[in-house]
């Protein structure tokens, strides 16, 4: 699969998650966005730039579990909660922010 | 075997023991995944690290050189996962001239002996 | 000869295997877990510092970046970066694997 971005293909695999870190860019992320269906807003970008450095930090994408008591310590308790993270992304907040943020799926993830 | 209730079940005492080095083979990487897949299940989780497997949570590990991905770094994520029971082996350091100061994660040191014993206590053993 | 050890000193018996076999004035390259025998202070150091009188030794400074082992490699081992470990077989007549 490919994914077109200001007249570039960036390649992804079959679920629709970039094949190659590296090409990740804004546009990149909006245009994966769109794809799943989400309007991206502040909050998501909140999240998806958490992500972005929790994978920098420690190399792995972390379990929804993590990910929800993670941004609960960063951002406040009213933000740490599945239903907030669940309302921003439906399709399951560690699944669908990742690929947004241009990351591999979290380990566990089926 | 002690077994208490959790929410949602059993919980059974868990023990990875990792016996390799990093990079050389995937032993390492692999027994990493897996801790961080059961780590879903909510079970009492330790990670024991014996022979070469001391060389995994050494400090200072840059792999830009060999177009590697530095899973060293992931160590320091398992405290979010909850598991923070880590055992380095004393006598397998020492024998690598390492010492407590040269991991990049907290661990407790333990002899062989107490070593033994916490494995006479688990209910499972998985080896890398 | 370039004798290549690949293997840690540790977990298996490349490198004791090689050291009988090579002849006097040999090269050994040491790479992926093989540097853990270029190391200070360990179980290791000994006989491969007695191995130096006869051979030199090198180590793929790649693998021990690596590893975090770093400041840790012997006086006397010849680090080489991936140029130097294709000079070092063009400039063999053979190479040998212990693997």
């Amino acid at each position: 699969m490919a994914l077109q971005v200001s007249g570039k293909t960036i390649e992804t695999d079959e679920e629709g998650y970039l094949a190659d870190r590296n090409q990740w860019s804004m546009e990149a992320a909006a245009a994966i966005a769109v794809s799943e269906g989400i309007n991206i807003t502040e909050s998501h970008w909140e999240v998806v730039n958490f992500l972005r450095e929790y994978y920098e930090e420690y190399q792995i994408a972390p379990a929804v579990r993590v990910l929800t008591k993670a941004i609960g310590k960063k951002l406040g308790p009213d933000k740490g909660n599945s239903k907030y993270l669940y309302e921003l992304f439906p399709y399951g907040p560690a699944k669908q922010a990742c690929k947004i943020a241009g990351l591999p799926k979290p380990t566990g993830c089926v | 075997m002690s077994e208490e209730m959790s929410e949602s079940g059993v919980v059974k005492k868990f023990m990875y023991v990792n016996r390799k080095a990093p990079y050389g083979t995937i032993y390492a990487l692999e027994s990493l995944e897996v801790v961080l897949i059961a780590a879903a299940f909510d079970q009492d989780v330790s990670l024991a690290f014996i022979d070469d497997g001391v060389y995994q949570v050494a400090k200072g590990q840059d792999t830009k050189s060999i177009g590697v991905k530095n899973f060293s770094s992931t160590y320091r994520a398992l405290d979010d996962y909850d598991i923070n029971k880590l055992y380095v082996q004393k006598e397998s350091m020492e024998a690598r001239g390492l010492t407590d100061k040269d991991f990049l994660v907290p661990v407790e040191i333990k002899t062989a002996a107490e070593l033994s014993a916490l494995m006479e206590q688990q209910d499972v053993l998985l080896s890398f | 000869m370039l004798h290549i050890v690949n293997k840690s000193p540790f977990e298996r018996n490349s490198l004791e295997s090689c050291l009988k076999h090579a002849v006097k004035g040999s090269a050994i390259l040491l790479i992926e877990d093989g540097i853990y025998a270029a190391l200070k202070g360990t179980q290791a150091t000994a006989r491969v510092q007695a191995a130096m009188q006869d051979y030199t030794v090198y180590v793929l400074q790649a693998d021990v970046d690596a590893r975090g082992m770093k400041g840790r490699v012997l006086e006397g081992v010849k680090p080489v970066d991936y140029a130097g470990f294709v000079d070092l077989a063009t400039n063999h007549n053979a190479v040998q694997s212990w693997l």
